[in-house]
């Protein structure tokens, strides 16, 4: 069985800086899988590149076995649906038009949505908890509902496969949570997920495998314990690190040491998250 | 679900709108020198109406649509006793200039939704790319220059060529690699926009006698207007007004922004080639039978939006509808008094008061 998603050696090149440097990923059915990488690794360059949106220099990009460049936009869309980051939801949009643009790849340009349409939004709307407010406007909503309603909006594309791209960033640890336990249940439901993340406890807590991607290549790749203990990690993220087990949760925690670490100084902050 | 049903929704709009757009069109025509109710411009109008009842092959051509070997008969189910003076005006002189504004005002309309939607910017209408500057300096050529054009060029066609040269030439100059970036299409365009109009001063400078004309043309008017021009409006207008329609839905993802639109399946080039391309020819046609008429496209879409809210499929058919009205009554008052106006001057008179009315009154973010 092939899998839904698979990047074979990719290579981009933006700005004449080279970015991705031969990356290999794969994804499978029901599998959450974690991109963890520095600020500038090229993590949304890659989501960019499996999602179609950019054409890579070198490298294939397959969906389901189907190299992505030989199909439409719209095809792909139909196969493959992206969280952004951020994105401009500076209009009077309802919850409820913006998660039914999920339906795109689906309906023809004068055609209405049909029951099947309706169904797919009603069903994302209620998996990502947005139902409730389905008739505001997006403009009015808090920073944890619009990524949900982004997240309903990829659901509604009823893909076999997710992307998302820092799901949880400027998100408070309630919102952070309950957006990683939806797109948990869409990984139970069979989905599969990619998933940048710059939380790494997050990522170790919640994803199956994760890949370390830091200078436009993947440093290592495993299960998270496996990655976030390795030399690669501190490498990449160029802080000496500490990994301890949650008392909580039981999964792996990563704390960055700066106070004795002979690097850290006054202008150099060490932070392993934010953007 | 409100998305659902968003073509009905525009369905209701547009004959609601349409029917305004009959009642602006009856009045107006009542008004000016000799005044003429508007009961009895309603059965003017009616008069006129012709339904085909059949088809007569013959030999010769005939009728109201002129097929050789084909006669269509037709019946006027409307007879009213009307004073032949009355009919005659409105018939002759001032129908043929109403409609023509309509038309001109659902081209602009039209064309300044789409422009907003697509440079997701409020202040964006359809001289941004260039194409309104393009055809003024087309028309003022062929006004100015001492020889007259090859093949026949009149000023409309000088006018619509100039106007595609212009968008055509500011589409190439910001596309490279099959990309076109909105931003560096919205700084090309003022720089050509800049460049045409340098050009259209020189122009005006050493045109002599012909300057009042050149400052009348430029500054919009429908003056003139004959059946010839209205039939060629209604051939042009309405189609491409239904092909920008079959956009509306991309038009919509597009303001979430491009990569986003391309996840969701959207064509993004293809549609921005497609979106932009119509839109100037609607542009072009309509500065080239009316001059340049501004503040229509940017204040009508604008306060269109603020009743229907962002949705093109709503938004463009009624935007174009209210464009139609919003120009006839301003043209309506640019000839009601003593000395005729320039219609663009009454459009953004009152247009300008009208839109800042509706941002204090209105709650707006952004867009």
């Amino acid at each position: 069985m092939t899998s839904p998603l698979d990047a074979t050696d990719l290579r981009v090149r933006l700005g004449g800086e080279s970015v991705l440097a031969g990356v290999s990923a794969s994804v499978e059915r029901g599998e959450f899988v974690g991109l963890v990488g520095p600020n500038g690794a090229g993590k949304t360059t890659l989501l960019h590149t499996l999602n179609g949106t950019h054409s890579p220099d070198a490298g294939t990009v397959r969906v389901d076995g189907q190299p992505v460049g030989a199909q439409s936009s719209r095809e792909v869309a139909r196969q493959v649906a992206t969280v952004p980051q951020e994105t401009t939801l500076s209009f009077a949009f309802s919850v409820a038009d913006v998660v039914e643009m999920g339906r795109t790849p689906y309906v023809s340009r004068f055609g209405t949505t049909t029951p099947e349409d309706h169904e797919a939004v009603e069903r994302a709307m209620a998996a990502a908890e947005v139902a409730a407010f389905a008739d505001r406007s997006v403009q009015s909503l808090s920073g944890g509902e619009r990524q949900r309603v982004l997240l309903a909006r990829a659901l509604a594309q009823e893909t076999e496969t997710l992307l998302l791209d820092e799901p949880t960033a400027s998100l408070d640890i309630n919102h952070q949570v309950r957006t990683l336990e939806l797109v948990a249940d869409a990984v139970a439901d069979g989905r599969a997920v990619v998933a940048a993340i710059h939380d790494l406890d997050l990522a170790a807590r919640y994803c199956d495998r994760l890949l370390l991607l830091a200078d436009g290549a993947i440093r290592a790749a495993g299960d998270p314990a496996s990655v976030l203990a390795s030399d690669a990690l501190q490498t990449a993220f160029g802080v000496p690190t500490e990994l301890s087990e949650d008392p909580t949760t039981g999964t792996p925690r990563v704390t960055a040491v700066t106070g004795d670490s002979p690097s850290s100084s006054d202008e150099e902050q060490t932070t392993v998250d934010g953007e | 679900m409100d998305a659902l049903g968003a073509w009905r929704r525009a369905g209701v709009y547009a004959v609601a709108l349409t029917g305004l757009l009959a009642l602006v069109v009856t009045v107006s025509a009542g008004v000016g020198p000799v005044s003429i109710p508007a009961l009895e411009v309603a059965q003017v109008i009616l008069n006129g109406v012709r339904l085909p009842v059949g088809v007569e092959f013959t030999g010769g051509g005939g009728g109201l649509l002129r097929v050789p070997g084909i006669e269509i008969t037709t019946h006027a189910p409307f007879e009213f006793a009307v004073d032949g003076t009355h009919a005659a005006i409105v018939r002759t002189v001032r129908l043929p200039r109403i409609l023509l504004a309509a038309f001109v005002g659902v081209a602009l309309a039209a064309a300044g939704t789409v422009m907003q939607g697509f440079f997701r910017n409020p202040m964006a209408d359809p001289s941004i790319v260039g194409v309104s500057s393009g055809a003024a300096a087309g028309a003022v050529a062929s006004i100015v220059l001492p020889f007259t054009l090859p093949f026949g060029i009149g000023l409309q066609l000088s006018a619509f060529l100039g106007g595609a040269v212009a968008g055509f030439a500011v589409y190439l100059i910001a596309t490279r690699d099959g990309r076109t970036p909105t931003a560096t299409l919205l700084l090309v365009g003022v720089a050509i926009q800049t460049l045409l109009s340098a050009a259209v001063s020189a122009m005006i400078l050493f045109s002599g006698d012909s300057m009042r004309r050149v400052v009348f043309w430029l500054m919009g008017h429908l003056k003139n207007a004959g059946w010839s021009d209205v039939t060629a409006a209604a051939l042009v207008v309405p189609p491409l007004v239904v092909a920008l329609a079959a956009y509306a839905r991309d038009l919509n993802v597009l303001l979430l922004g491009e990569v986003d639109a391309s996840a969701l399946g959207v064509d993004v080039e293809g549609s921005k080639r497609a979106l932009l391309a119509i839109s100037s020819v609607l542009t072009g046609a309509a500065v080239a039978v009316a001059g340049v008429i501004g503040f229509v496209g940017l204040i009508v879409p604008h306060g269109v939006r603020l009743l229907v809210g962002p949705d093109h499929r709503v938004l463009l058919p009624t935007s174009a509808l209210a464009g139609g009205s919003f120009l006839v009554a301003a043209d309506t008052v640019a000839r009601a008094g003593t000395i005729e106006l320039p219609v663009g001057i009454v459009t953004a008179a009152a247009g300008a008061p009208f839109f800042l009315y509706l941002l204090r009154t209105r709650e707006v973010y952004e867009l």
